[in-house]
């Protein structure tokens, strides 16, 4: 770095004299001031130690976390694994072991993930890039459906998969009539259904920023919309693809309320959610099964985003195209 | 685990994705005919314009401009078909059965007309629910976004900085539930004669408190309870802006630092308008998820001591009291609590079209 | 076009279908089931020929409570071929109301609140018994019983399990140790109270806290004392709104229930002071008797499930319960009492066969034999009943001088009965006066 041209200064700075290279280095040393040291590691200890206590506790016995406090699990340390044996392998044999709930919330999750990107992908392109009337307001609308709440909709959409659709006696959709496995229809409908207005409004705020003048020079060139949503937009937006992905995977994971409607709580189609409530419910306070139960119910949606994290960095990609 | 219980479920899984296949990759076919045709549609038109040999063709055509700004009603609307038909069945409906139940009596019967509405600003249990709503909407977003943000400049380009952030994401992959019973768990009171079996009355006995009953204390526990949503949503602020953060060209970041600005400043007039959008966009989907709050409040304290808020009551009387009508109104008031966002959103995308 | 074939790809697509399809073939039927015409199936007969049918049943009951339920009709669906799918949620009642108002009901469920039975009975959602039914449940169970799942001169249920409230858990252990008598009158139990709170020890614990629910505990004690202080007829005129919730008398049983909930030299032994009452989980609210840390909890007979493992229950073990005591014997003997009842949402005849069989004394038998469970179905044979404190459930059930009421808040409106009743317990509880709750409640009775 030996150049001697001054990029022009934000306003209110003032020229330091001595070399570019030190400056450098000493903003560098600034950053990483025992200061900002110290803040971030104080809220990241802020931010850990509730869940840590919870870990601490998920291997103390029943009678230690009722009385005492976790923190004096390390001077009087007594641990044990009947807390998971007691979740996992639990005390009601008719229910079923934890494995097929957690298959039944795979199962639930990954379509159910899959449609609202597919479909609100398609929808924020055309509501940011496409010419037609109405498109503000339709874009304002399906924003504005965010405030539905979930709870005024389970009503409405569950008759509408139990009596069908008919309009002055004329039944225009019969009632579905699923069973069992089948119910798992209904749960990615619904959570479709609900992820789409966030899911549009997020892909159509990433959308909607990439450079005017490459959509602009595609559509000169006679590429339809089709062709441009496919070989340029779409490898543009994979970084918030996977961003809003990883959001949608955490919340229909741990999703209680949609599941418990309308999949049921029977083995062959609840979510984990709907076993740990369960298991954790009857006797509330039963800290021994909530801990170890809340830890098994994480490890999913963690090694998720571990694995993913690396696409919410590349949206340094999508960026590096602007302008 | 016996497989040939599990085998329908992922059979149903496979029959899924072979939806998802079929239906997305059919709409993106349908959408390279449908263009195809309207080209040949038009083509065959301006033909027959031209054999008519008519006034029209004698004009130079502006070929260029129409590619960019023709309207695009037909092909939009496949574009978003499965949306607007899905958010039709799933919440438009629903929103306005809201709206229509929230003029009727607890059992749908009767209309009542604003009945529901007097009720809601007549009784002081219900303000109170009320006020408590615009205080988590102020405070949450507020502080979530400022932790997230001041995290993410923190831990930007640090050494451990995939660690540091996973720790403050881990909160958002802990369910709304699990995360109530985390802080209950922090909040536990045990009488002063006993070991305190939660943290902050540990924290509390040791610095020559008496131990407190954290939740029952009112105006204290609203606010504690708008600790465990910030602790869930500043991961979330955390991750959309360092993300933004980093899409901040580098050039402009190392111009600034050749200029010898310090961090201080660099925070303010570089970090800061850069992510302008971002930062836009985690404030309003912090707030509508804040106004939306409802499993925290039903796991700690359901409402009990003056903490309820508005989906908690909601629920509570479309639901366990029978009283639809009253539950309605209150959905509809939080439909009226969106609306200075739907504006401010307005705003914003005209500005934005304006450029 | 960009859907290109991908051979691989497409192979291994297949044969995971075809591996997963074979996996269902090979699976096949696994009938455990008994042969209808066995000797051991005689007793069902009357059930048959609706082989293959399943019929679902919705309730609160769950974990292993709902273990011993579906035990104990498996040999109905194993002689009947009726599969019974049982589902159990925490969020019973709210999740009840969501289905019927979907249009998906469950075809049973078992409801144990009359007022929310007769919210569905008026919306016309439940359907009534066959005339057959009908006689079968009166000839098996009380009038005073059916009268709760009773609605516009219809039946629509009948009683399942009960419990009876109307009990003080004690260690008889420490009783004999210090010499204290059972109290029979409410005069000798406070004194008793007294006696043990001269001892500096805290005589009654208590808890409150029951999630959503937190609260209810002490609307049972409000409910004995109505029915203690007043006479049945009043008791009833309160839970249906014939006199005022803030009604002078009503006022007096709430605070003659204050002379223990918010006496903090009574209360809150093994916990605290009056305040952790509302912290304290109900589960937990007994057991500082096991630790002598206090004298008496009035719970009803179920709290035996809450006990740790290896505790023994009965009248010389670790822990027992004794009636709670009327202020005037000589007036009767008042029990409040809960349960709940079979109501049906569809009528086909695997459902209508369901529902008959749950009303015989054959399965009140069937499921009292598991334990752990009374019911009010007279063709139970009280031999079979195991547990100690059930034994004396049913004595009291059964007791013809007993003037049996239903749980008041499970009678009133849901806005009451399961909302501000429990909120303004809370409140009182943790220092509002009576009045003023009182007069909260009333404002929150449905017009």
């Amino acid at each position: 770095m030996m150049t001697t041209t001054t990029p022009p200064a934000p306003a209110g700075t003032e020229s330091v004299p001595g070399p570019p290279v030190t400056r450098a280095a000493r903003v560098r040393r600034r950053l990483n001031s025992p200061i900002a040291t110290g803040a971030s590691i104080l809220i990241a200890v802020l931010w850990t130690v509730p869940t840590f206590g919870l870990f601490v506790s998920s291997f103390r016995p029943e009678d230690e976390i009722k009385t005492t406090g976790w923190w004096t699990a390390f001077s009087n340390p007594q641990f044990t694994l009947q807390n998971y044996q007691e979740v996992l392998f639990g005390r009601s044999a008719s229910s079923g072991q934890l494995a097929g709930y957690f298959i039944n919330s795979l199962v639930i999750t990954i379509p159910s993930v899959l449609f609202p990107l597919a479909f609100a992908a398609l929808a924020a392109y055309a509501l940011a890039w496409m010419n037609f009337k109405g498109r503000d307001w339709i874009y304002i609308a399906v924003f504005a459906l965010q405030i539905v709440p979930l709870q005024m909709a389970l009503v409405p959409l569950l008759s509408f998969f139990s009596e069908g659709v008919s309009l002055g006696g004329i039944e225009l959709m019969p009632a579905w009539n699923l069973d069992d496995e089948e119910k798992f229809v209904q749960v990615w409908f619904a959570h479709t259904c609900f992820a789409l207005p966030v899911a549009v409004f997020l892909l159509h705020n990433f959308i909607s920023q990439l450079p005017k003048d490459l959509m602009e020079a595609a559509r000169v060139d006679g590429a339809t919309h089709p062709k441009i949503f496919r070989s340029i937009v779409l490898p543009l937006i994979v970084p918030a693809l996977a961003a809003f992905g990883i959001f949608q995977f955490l919340w229909v994971w741990n999703d209680l309320l949609v599941a418990l409607i309308f999949a049921g709580g029977g083995s062959e189609t609840a979510p984990l959610t709907v076993r740990l409530a369960e298991l954790a419910g009857t006797r509330a306070n039963e800290w021994q099964r909530l801990t170890s139960g809340a830890f098994i119910s994480i490890v999913v949606p963690l090694i998720v985003f571990l694995s993913l994290q690396r696409f919410f960095v590349r949206g340094l990609l999508a960026g590096g195209v602007k302008g | 685990m016996e497989f040939a219980d599990e085998a329908p479920k992922l059979l149903m899984l496979l029959y899924g994705l072979i939806a998802f296949a079929v239906v997305v990759g059919g709409l993106l076919v349908l959408l390279d005919v449908v263009p195809n045709w309207f080209a040949r549609r038009r083509e065959a038109a301006l033909v027959a314009a031209s054999a008519e040999g008519s006034a029209v063709a004698a004009g130079p055509r502006p070929r260029r401009r129409s590619v960019v700004n023709r309207p695009e009603g037909v092909l939009a609307l496949f574009f978003l078909l499965p949306t607007l038909l899905l958010l039709a069945i799933g919440l438009v409906v629903p929103a306005v059965r809201t709206t229509v139940l929230s003029f009727m009596d607890g059992g749908s019967d009767n209309w009542v007309g604003l009945a529901n509405y007097k009720w809601m600003f007549a009784q002081d249990e219900i303000l109170g629910i009320l006020t408590n709503t615009l205080i988590w909407v102020v405070l949450v977003p507020l502080v979530a976004t400022t932790i997230g943000l001041v995290y993410a400049v923190l831990v930007d380009r640090a050494r451990f900085e995939s660690a540091a952030k996973a720790l403050i994401f881990m909160p958002m992959a802990i369910s709304f539930v699990g995360a109530s019973i985390i802080w209950k768990f922090v909040y536990a009171y045990r009488s002063g004669e006993y070991d305190q079996i939660g943290l902050l009355n540990q924290v509390w006995v040791m610095v020559g408190g008496e131990p407190q009953q954290w939740l029952n204390n009112p105006p204290l526990n609203t606010l504690l309870l708008i600790v465990i949503m910030i602790w869930i949503q500043a991961g979330f602020a955390m991750v959309v802006l360092s993300a933004a953060i980093k899409a901040i060209p580098n050039d402009v970041v190392e111009a600034a630092r050749l200029d010898g600005v310090n961090p201080w400043q660099m925070f303010w007039q570089i970090t800061l308008p850069s992510i302008r959008p971002a930062l836009i966009v985690v404030v309003v989907t912090v707030s509508i998820a804040t106004l939306k709050v409802f499993d925290i409040v039903r796991t700690t304290t359901n409402g009990n001591f003056d903490t309820g808020v508005i989906a908690n009551e909601m629920y509570n009387q479309a639901f366990r009291f029978g009283q639809t009508g009253q539950g309605s109104a209150l959905a509809v008031f939080l439909f009226v609590l969106v609306i200075p966002i739907v504006i401010y959103q307005v705003r914003s995308l005209r500005k934005q079209r304006e450029v | 076009m960009a859907v290109q074939s991908r051979p691989r790809q497409a192979f291994a697509i297949a044969s995971v279908l075809a591996l997963a399809l074979g996996a269902t073939a090979c699976s096949g039927d696994s009938e455990s089931g008994l042969d209808p015409d066995s000797a051991e199936c005689q007793p069902y007969s009357a059930y048959q020929g609706h082989d293959g049918e399943s019929v679902s049943i919705y309730a609160s009951i769950r974990d292993a409570e709902a273990d011993l339920l579906r035990q104990s009709w498996k040999q109905f669906e194993d002689c009947t071929g009726i599969e019974i799918k049982y589902d159990g949620s925490g969020e019973f009642e709210a999740q009840l109301q969501v289905q019927v108002d979907g249009g998906n009901p469950p075809d049973l469920a078992f409801i144990p609140q009359p007022g929310l039975l007769a919210r569905f009975a008026q919306a016309n959602k439940l359907k009534p018994m066959t005339a057959e039914q009908k006689t079968l449940a009166e000839a098996n169970y009380p009038a005073d019983w059916l009268k709760y799942a009773t609605a516009g001169g219809q039946l629509y249920g009948t009683p399942l399990g009960a419990n009876v409230k109307s009990f003080v858990w004690y260690s008889p252990k420490a009783f004999a140790e210090k010499g204290y008598q059972v109290p029979t009158t409410w005069q000798q139990l406070m004194e008793l109270s007294d006696k043990i709170a001269a001892t500096n020890q805290k005589p009654w614990c208590v808890g409150l806290e029951s999630g959503e629910a937190t609260g209810w505990p002490a609307t049972d004690w409000i409910e004995d004392l109505m029915l203690r202080t007043q006479p049945a007829e009043v008791y009833d005129q309160w839970t249906t709104h014939g006199i005022p919730f803030n009604d002078p008398r009503v006022l007096q049983a709430v605070d003659q229930a204050g002379q223990v909930l918010k006496n903090p030299k009574y209360v809150n032994g093994g916990y605290g002071d009056v305040k952790s009452l509302t912290t304290t989980p109900f589960q937990e609210g007994g057991l500082p008797i096991l630790q002598g840390q206090c004298s008496m909890h009035r719970q009803a007979n179920f709290y035996a499930n809450y006990l740790p493992e290896g505790t023994k229950v009965g009248p010389d073990g670790d822990i027992y319960a004794f009636y709670f005591p009327a202020v005037d014997p000589a007036k009767g003997k008042p029990v409040l009492g809960g349960g709940e009842f079979t109501v049906a949402f569809t009528d086909g005849p695997a459902v209508q066969a369901v529902r008959q069989y749950l009303m015989t004394g054959e399965y009140a038998n069937s499921r009292a034999a598991l334990g752990n469970w009374i019911s009010p179905n007279n063709k139970l044979d009280v031999s079979k009943v195991e547990q100690a404190v059930d034994k004396l459930s049913m004595e009291v059930l059964l007791d013809k001088s007993a003037v049996f009421r239903f749980d008041g808040s499970d009678l009133m409106p849901a806005a009451v009965g399961s909302g501000t009743l429990w909120k303004g317990m809370v409140d009182w509880v943790n220092g509002k006066d009576t009045k003023s709750t009182l007069d909260f409640i009333e404002g929150s009775w449905p017009k």
